[in-house]
């Protein structure tokens, strides 16, 4: 070899050192669970949605929530949206409005007439008794499984209580129906006016391989209130119910409800819009321990709706309605004083929640029923094998989407027990915590508000009250999204290591480690934003 | 003065705006060059930096950025430094890029000597760096330094500055803060480590020296730092650039921390990012979230004396330092921060 003059070594390529050696700690990349997902009820990968959604790609966001969840547009009304509470973007200025871009994803399905397809028949056989939310997600999860469904229900309209619970100026009927018929669609056979009282005879007569129990909780509770002279005193869900149907619903003149939760704020706004003269809700816990959410107060109380916490009815004369005072109490419940006042009342609405109609399950044999509701397994199988329950007959949180978890988790059960195997969930990935983030990495963005219907117009009808967010600003709430544990190809691991020890596969390919090289600093992890990247300990 | 320097983009719908490396939701314009498959890693894997060097990250960032900006038609002259040593050991070297050792104390004349062959070849493609540490920068290099501003020479000195000369076991520099502990500056007495009021600051002189193009950028502002090497390489003359660059080992910092720390030290005030024009200060990048000093030295061993109750007089007069900076370069808008 020759070189040149006081030379001994030919040049060659620092590549020659393979750096890797140094390492104690190899970062590797990995998903995380993001704590919006992890809240969701219905198990909705939520920050995938929005990372499509940020890109424009509607309806792949919108499949993403079809996944798991076949009501994307009711969601985005009715939901109580969990996911926002938890979002770690909360900690940092304002929660990303998941439910709003929800909402919007929802209704460009619908006006696009995006649909899903059935799954490749098994000749498998399910009966869901009950088209509320919990039945009718089962029905669909059952449906892109391949396997023929029959839902039975005993009202006249699919929804169950959002249909004849849930007022329409929160969940307008034509959004309702179109999700809906979107499962119909897709094969389910849908049953109306039809009510099962004998479950085991009906699965024999059908032919059925599997049965679905989510028939709802639909007995009004009632205390006993001591009553002289001819007040009328009614029961939410019957109330609200009529006025589903158009019925007459008996609210007139000073309306007085009686509980703190939500029903009996959707009692009072009711009454607000059918033209009561007033609505006066009773509350027996302090305002700041009332169940109803916050935001159903505050609006209802914009409307005219008002309140009186911490009091008890104690009993009516004519029209007169006596209130015990209550104090607030170390224990779980606020305590009499003893001290009496009275309100003037036309009607007396109670709404102290509802019981499930057990007597449906009590001639099945193996099935338990504690404290209300029907006990299931893991599996969502009751004791009768082959018979699955869920929805809020089952001990749950009473909500839509508990309701739609339920049903999906149902429907992969039932399908694993038809194939006469078990399903086993995936195991879930280790959760994002804010302190795994570097958020100084994310724009300055504040929360995109919804529009919202006037006050005079909310207290004349039942129009939606809560306004769609337009394209832009979906997109832009989309973005807010930190993608918590999940990378989003921000370029920074690529960017900031001091050894180039990072590859960049290209678009949607991310990234690969060259670990020949890589010293092992933690840099790619300190300043990945979204927590992307883990440091473990090297196997020396 | 530019309120937002050009090199922040305010995408407001866009995530992360122009705070990371890349965005996959801007247009490939406003990316970095860090961010592209195809950057020139001028400065390449195998080198023998410590873990986490903040000077191995600072020059791929500017050499990359040079090499873009010149169409790949780029020589460097190289001070005696780590960043010379780490990248060269014979007959290794990590550079990908045409470079050339000088001695410690003269990369700015033997950057300048090869502008002039250059000129003399008529090859006015080719352009010129000369680079090196704090040390080899304001102490041993002033001179020549001051000689390569004062002809108006048609390089781009870039200083890699990490408050020290490191190679050689952390001595204290020109450039060294006070309080800070060196080898040379030992944290004991009354007023522990690098005595205060004295070192320079080289971008101030360098203004000084009404040379076309002056800046200060440092390791956490990726887009700030490509947008001032990219605005040098379209000058011609004398032009300064000094890059703040954590030193794991001499700081006794956490290698993972680097970023985090260039972020702290401008965020708190005491490093400004700064542009100035033929002596005319032309641009400051505006402090986003304001941190007190201490933040940016509890992450440091170097100043963990000035953390004790016993020396509350030193974290003053840092602080001091830092609110000086603030009022004297306006980092911080009237209303609060930059966005
Ligand atoms: C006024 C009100 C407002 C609410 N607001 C919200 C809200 O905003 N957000 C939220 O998340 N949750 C809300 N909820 C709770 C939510 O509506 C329920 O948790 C959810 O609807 C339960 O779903 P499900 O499928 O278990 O039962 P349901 O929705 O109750 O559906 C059960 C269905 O089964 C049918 N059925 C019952 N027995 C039989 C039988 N023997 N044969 C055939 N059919 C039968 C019923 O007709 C009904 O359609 C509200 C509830 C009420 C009452
Ligand atoms: C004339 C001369 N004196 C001293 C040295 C020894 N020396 C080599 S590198 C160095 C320190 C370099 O410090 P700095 O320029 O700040 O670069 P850093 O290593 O900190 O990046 C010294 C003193 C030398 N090489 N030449
Ligand atoms: S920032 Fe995004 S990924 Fe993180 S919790 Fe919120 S919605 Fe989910
Ligand atoms: S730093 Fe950015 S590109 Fe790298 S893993 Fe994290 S999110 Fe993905
Ligand atoms: S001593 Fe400091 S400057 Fe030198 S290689 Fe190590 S970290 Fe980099
Ligand atoms: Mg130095």
């Amino acid at each position: 070899m020759k070189t040149p003059f006081a030379i001994t070594l030919d040049a060659g390529s620092s590549l020659l050192n393979k750096t890797g050696s140094w390492r104690t700690e190899r970062p590797v990349y990995l998903d995380r669970l993001p704590p919006c997902n992890h809240a969701c009820p219905a198990g909705e990968n939520i920050q995938q949605w929005l990372y499509l959604t940020e890109e424009g790609r509607y309806a792949e966001a919108w499949r993403q929530i079809m996944d798991d969840n076949p009501f994307p547009a009711v969601m985005g009304r009715v939901c109580y949206h969990p996911c926002e509470v938890s979002c770690n973007r909360g900690q940092l200025d304002e929660a990303v409005g998941i439910n709003a871009v929800e909402r919007f994803l929802g209704d460009q399905a619908l006006i696009n007439e995006w649909q899903m397809e059935a799954g490749a028949p098994t000749g498998k056989r399910v009966m869901v008794v009950g088209a509320g939310p919990g039945g009718l997600a089962a029905a669909y999860h059952l449906r892109r499984m391949g396997h023929e469904v029959t839902v039975y229900d005993a009202s006249p309209q699919a929804g169950g209580m959002v249909r004849y619970g849930i007022p329409k100026y929160r969940m307008p009927r034509e959004k309702l129906r179109a999700e809906v018929a979107r499962i119909e669609q897709m094969g389910a056979d849908l049953q109306l006016n039809t009510r099962i009282d004998d479950v085991i005879a009906a699965r024999d007569e059908g032919k059925f391989d599997a049965v679905f129990l989510s028939i709802g909780a639909q007995l009004p509770k009632r205390v006993d209130i001591k009553v002289n002279g001819e007040l009328p005193v009614l029961d939410a869900a019957i109330v609200l119910r009529n006025t589903e149907l158009e019925e007459p619903t008996g609210l007139r003149g000073q309306v007085v409800v009686y509980g703190g939760g939500n029903t009996a704020i959707d009692v009072a706004r009711s009454a607000v819009r059918l033209g009561a003269k007033s609505a006066t809700v009773v509350v027996f816990e302090a305002r700041e321990h009332m169940p109803a959410h916050e935001f159903e107060v505050k609006e209802a109380r914009e409307e005219g709706v008002e309140l009186i916490c911490l009091r008890a009815i104690r009993e009516v004369n004519g029209n007169q309605v006596t209130l015990e005072k209550l104090v607030p109490s170390e224990g779980r419940w606020p305590q009499p004083t003893g001290q009496f006042e009275t309100i003037t009342a036309d009607v007396v609405v109670q709404a102290l929640g509802q019981n499930v109609q057990t007597d449906l399950v009590d001639t099945i044999s193996g099935i338990k029923v504690a404290e209300g509701a029907v006990q299931v397994g893991t599996d969502m199988q009751t004791g009768c094998p082959g018979v699955f329950a869920g929805g809020d007959m089952i001990p749950s949180e009473r909500t839509v989407t508990t309701s739609i978890g339920h049903g999906k988790k149902a429907a992969r059960n039932i399908d694993a027990y038809l194939r006469g195997i078990t399903y086993d969930a995936a195991e879930q990935h280790e959760l994002v915590t804010f302190d795994m983030l570097n958020t100084w990495y994310y724009s300055d963005a504040p929360r995109t508000v919804r529009p919202m219907l006037s006050v005079m117009r909310r207290q004349s009808g039942f129009a939606e009250i809560v306004g769609n967010i337009d394209q832009d600003n979906a997109t832009f709430e989309a973005r807010r999204c930190m993608s918590c544990g999940n990378c989003f190809e921000c370029d920074n691991c690529y960017g900031v290591c001091p050894d180039n020890a990072v590859n960049k596969l290209g678009p949607g390919m991310r990234f690969k480690f060259k670990y020949d090289y890589c010293k092992g600093c933690g840099l790619c992890v300190s300043e990945c934003p979204c927590g992307a990247i883990k440091m473990t300990p090297e196997e020396i | 003065m530019p309120q937002i320097p050009e090199s922040h983009q305010k995408v407001r719908f866009y995530q992360t705006g122009t705070l990371t490396v890349g965005n996959r939701l801007l247009d490939a314009e406003h990316r970095s060059v860090q961010g592209t498959m195809d950057r020139s890693n001028s400065l390449d894997s195998g080198h023998r930096a410590c873990q986490g060097c903040g000077e191995a990250l600072g020059a791929r960032f500017a050499i990359d950025a040079a090499m873009r900006a010149t169409n790949n038609q780029l020589i460097a002259a190289n001070a005696t430094g780590c960043l010379e040593v780490f990248t060269t050991p014979y007959p290794e070297t990590a550079w990908s890029i045409p470079w050339i050792h000088s001695l410690f104390g003269n990369a700015a004349a033997v950057g300048a000597g090869i502008a002039a062959a250059l000129k003399a070849k008529g090859r006015e493609d080719v352009r010129v760096i000369a680079q090196g540490g704090d040390g080899g920068t304001t102490d041993i290099g002033f001179g020549c330094l001051s000689g390569m501003f004062d002809r108006n020479d048609d390089v781009l000195y870039i200083c890699y500055n990490n408050e020290a000369y490191m190679n050689t076991g952390v001595q204290r520099s020109s450039a060294t803060p006070g309080g800070a502990r060196t080898a040379t500056t030992m944290p004991v007495g009354k007023d522990p480590g690098n005595a205060f009021n004295t070192g320079k600051s080289v971008p101030l002189i360098a203004m000084a020296h009404l040379i076309p193009y002056v800046a200060t950028a440092s390791v956490h502002d990726l887009h700030d730092l490509e947008h001032k090497v990219t605005k040098a390489m379209g000058i011609h003359g004398a032009r300064y650039i000094e890059l703040f660059v954590p030193c794991p080992l001499g700081w006794g910092s956490k290698p993972s921390d680097t970023v985090k720390i260039s972020r702290l030290a401008v965020e708190c005030g005491l490093y400004p990012l700064i542009e100035a024009e033929h002596g005319e200060l032309t641009g400051v990048t505006k402090i986003r979230r304001q941190v007190p000093v201490g933040e940016y030295l509890k992450l440091q061993r170097r100043f963990a004396h000035v953390l004790k109750p016993a020396n509350a007089h030193q974290l003053e007069q840092l602080q001091a330092i830092a609110n000086r900076n603030i009022k004297k370069f306006s980092l911080i808008d009237e209303q609060g921060g930059q966005e």
